[in-house]
């Protein structure tokens, strides 16, 4: 059974012969399906992965320079209740963010009704002096995010990270759904999975909602570090799948506060960037003198309000561990009400009677870093040796500040084709919320991370992880797919 | 059509280096048959001027490495210290696919991509057999690539593309018969004696134009007809007649969409009026070995004036 007892998405707590009432079907697709020629299918679609060049780079890694993330058949599945609940929840904490970063590059009113210490955002590594009372067109900062979130139980859904600068994985979302669609045709039939094929159209849309100007055609770009990064995969098929052009730094010049690129035909000029390379290497006259890469100038024109950039520069402050853990006094501030969907309970180590806990209770915690992503810094505390835990307490003591801790979860599993045939796996989930100058809007679907290891809690790409397609179920009651045919009389 | 300059200067290099990949396989392809299929072996002399038209025979110098097949067919396949090398254009074609892929479909993105995974952790060609195997391989997949080019919409970067594949396939097949056949003619033998029948072969091979070689001339191997069918029968897409006429073509098709047009525009033009007017055996009269050089250099400056064209940087 999977780490002691937790909750599997498809078969409860009772195991295969006895799975959750909504999803008797899907197991019995699972249970009929012989385990080879879930295999089959499934390295078809890694195979196909390959030869589309859908790889990430990992870092530190020479021998594996490109690799695909490991691609598990078996869907994860969302009821349509549950996803309206927690698209409600999703809504409200983006609004959140979005009002939290308009308040702290504006009047800073939560400082000064003391919900949050000032010097938790002012001498933070993540605020941004350079942005600081600029307000970006349309008001809107945090246009695409990606919420973490794990699930302990039926009802319990947690947020464990939110992602405001650039997250990354909408690519596998869209290309695992493609996947599934080919190989696993029956199972379209059989449920009624709400489309996430609309992604990129939504994407532009949000893109066109918040251009600076009034031109009717605004010129849209994608911005991308260049074809070595890691998640390039990802802008090109972004780029494509919106018909705008893929565009890295070298190809803009920014001129008396206006961005240009470069065309064969000479200069064209950009509204709207949707940038996926961070605050740092964005702007050398801005943030890093010393980078040689980034668009010189590309932050005054967005000060002068020429341009739209998409996050907006300085959202790390709303995703910054630290900050996290005021996100449920943050979420009452500005909507008044109660966090529809908590966060996982967090020390924060910086106070010194939470560092005391921690320290004592080193084994059974989560010790992450503040500023630290990708599954990289971080103890989990249960499956950690005995050096690791006391080099840990070690770093804890000297820089208390740079330190969070949660507890262990027992996050949700999901059945998973491994070696051995179908087992459960630990599961997150990310879905992705895009804020435009009309609104908030969450796409059904999202992208689920499974930890291939037995009892393994770190889900991330870069440490071995997998991804599996995210089902959202409809039940409208509306016509299934079928050809309608005549009504003889 | 709106396009970066960048991806402009990768979409033309990209059909560079896939045509060059393509060449070195198919020289290799023919190195080996001549020297597996000779009645006396050729040995040395045949990987010898398969690296002079590869102009790498310095870089295989220093390897330090013995005129064998295994490892003249290793240097010029899997060598990635080796600019010249198979893997390294396809390397290069890779990364310029990458960096436009907008521009390219699915399937000529895969063409490229599934030719470089061939060779991805793969050290020894192995016997002539495997040799021939993969460089078979390797022009599958550049077929592949150029009939996936041929389903793309023909616009620019499908031009851009082919400009590219027409300027390297002009400098291969020059470089080509300029070294193949200062090195096939026997010392003293007059240009047009009786030569080496295999090595012959081995030219037409690397050009895929053996049967056409029968078709256009109903004659045995005269090396006259070789020089005039690879320099200028435009029935022939790997002669210079074709590479220059299509060249023009290309550029006036881009013209037409971008509105660019200019100096290589003109030096194109003015390349294939002349390249029509000579005959071969003026060529041959005036100095072949001249001849070829002074069109190597020219399409040199013509690939510079393209670039300034298209404003690459």
């Amino acid at each position: 059974m999977a780490a002691n007892g937790a909750f599997d998405e498809i078969w409860g707590h009772g195991g295969p012969d006895h799975p959750r009432a909504e999803f008797a079907a899907l197991s019995q697709w699972v249970a009929d399906t012989p385990a080879s020629e879930l295999q089959r299918r499934q390295q078809a679609a890694e195979t196909a992965f390959r030869q589309l060049g859908i790889t990430f780079a990992v870092y530190g890694d020479s021998d594996a320079a490109e690799r695909i993330i490991p691609f598990d058949i078996v869907p994860r599945i969302f009821l349509q209740s549950e996803w309206q609940r927690l698209s409600e929840g999703l809504v409200q904490r983006v609004e959140a963010i979005n009002a939290f970063l308009e308040d702290v590059y504006g009047e800073g009113r939560i400082i000064k009704e003391g919900v949050i210490p000032p010097e938790l955002v002012l001498l933070n590594e993540q605020f941004r002096a350079e942005v600081n009372r600029v307000r970006p067109p349309h008001g809107v900062w945090a246009h695409i995010c990606g919420i973490d979130l794990v699930r302990t139980g039926p009802d319990e859904f947690f947020v464990l990270e939110d992602n405001a600068r650039t997250p990354s994985g909408v690519s596998y979302m869209l290309e695992n759904r493609e996947a599934m669609l080919r190989l696993c045709p029956e199972l379209f039939r059989d449920f009624r999975v709400a489309a996430v094929d609309s992604y990129p159209d939504m994407l532009l849309e949000t893109m066109r909602s918040v251009s600076p100007g009034s031109k009717s055609d605004p010129v849209c770009v994608v911005l991308t570090p260049g074809h070595f990064n890691s998640a390039y995969y990802e802008h090109s098929f972004l780029a494509d799948a919106m018909g705008v052009e893929l565009v890295e730094p070298a190809d803009l010049v920014v001129d008396d506060d206006i961005v240009w690129m470069r065309t064969i035909g000479g200069r064209v000029r950009v509204d709207v960037i949707y940038r996926r390379i961070d605050d740092d290497y964005l702007d050398p006259l801005a943030f890093r003198p010393e980078s040689l890469l980034g668009v010189p100038g590309l932050i005054a024109a967005y000060r002068a309000g020429n341009v739209a950039i998409l996050n907006a520069p300085g959202n790390g402050i709303a995703d910054d561990k630290a900050i996290y853990s005021y996100m449920p006094e943050i979420v009452r501030f500005y909507s008044g009400g109660e966090a529809k969907l908590p966060n996982v309970e967090t020390f924060r180590c910086r106070e010194p009677q939470a560092l005391k806990y921690v320290l004592d209770h080193l084994p059974e915690l989560v010790v992450k870093l503040v500023d630290g992503s990708g599954g990289y810094g971080m103890l989990v505390g249960p499956t950690a040796s005995r050096t690791q835990i006391e080099e840990f307490r070690a770093a804890l003591i000297a820089e208390p500040q740079r330190y969070i801790a949660q507890p262990t979860l027992a996050l949700s599993t999901v059945p998973t084709l491994v070696e051995a045939g179908l087992a459960p796996r630990h599961v997150d989930f990310r879905p992705f919320v895009l804020t435009g100058g009309n609104g908030v809007k969450v796409v059904p679907g999202g992208l689920t991370r499974v930890a291939l290891r037995e009892g393994s809690l770190v889900v991330n790409s870069s440490q071995g992880g997998g991804t599996k397609d995210s089902f959202v179920l409809m039940d409208d009651g509306a016509p299934s797919g079928q050809s309608q045919t005549q009504v003889q009389s | 059509m709106l396009m970066l300059s960048r991806t402009a200067s990768a979409l033309y290099w990209l059909g560079r280096y896939i045509e060059r990949a393509d060449f070195i396989a198919r020289l290799v392809e023919a190195t080996v048959r001549l020297d597996a299929l000779s009645a006396r072996p050729a040995g040395e002399a045949a990987w010898k001027s398969a690296l002079a038209v590869s102009y790498t025979d310095d870089a295989f110098a220093l390897t330090g490495n013995p005129l064998t097949q295994a490892h003249v067919a290793r240097f010029l396949t899997l060598d990635p210290s080796h600019p010249g090398s198979i893997v390294r254009c396809l390397d290069m074609a890779r990364n310029n696919a990458r960096a436009v892929r907008t521009a390219l479909t699915r399937d000529a993105w895969t063409a490229i991509n599934r030719a470089w995974l061939l060779f991805q952790n793969r050290a020894s060609t192995g016997g002539a057999t495997a040799t021939l195997n993969l460089v078979e391989q390797v022009k599958g997949e550049t077929r592949g690539f150029e009939g996936a080019i041929h389903r793309m919409m023909r616009n620019e970067p499908t031009l851009l593309i082919q400009l590219g594949s027409a300027i390297e396939r002009a400098d291969n097949t020059a470089r080509l018969v300029d070294v193949k056949y200062h090195l096939l003619l026997p010392k003293g033998e007059p240009v047009g004696g009786v030569v080496d029948r295999d090595q012959w072969t081995t030219i037409l091979q690397t050009v895929s134009a053996v049967n056409a070689y029968r078709w256009v001339y109903n004659d045995g191997l005269q090396p006259r007809n070789v020089i005039d069918l690879l320099l200028n029968r435009a029935e022939l897409p790997r002669s210079l007649a074709a590479c220059v006429e299509e060249t023009v073509g290309l550029l006036s098709a881009l013209a037409k969409r971008t509105g660019l047009q200019g100096e290589a525009d003109r030096m194109a033009r003015a390349r294939m009026s002349r390249l029509q007017k000579t005959s071969t055996s003026q060529i041959i009269v005036s100095g072949l070995h001249e001849y070829l050089g002074a069109f190597i250099a020219e399409n040199a400056m013509l690939d510079g004036a393209i670039a300034r064209q298209f404003r690459f940087t």
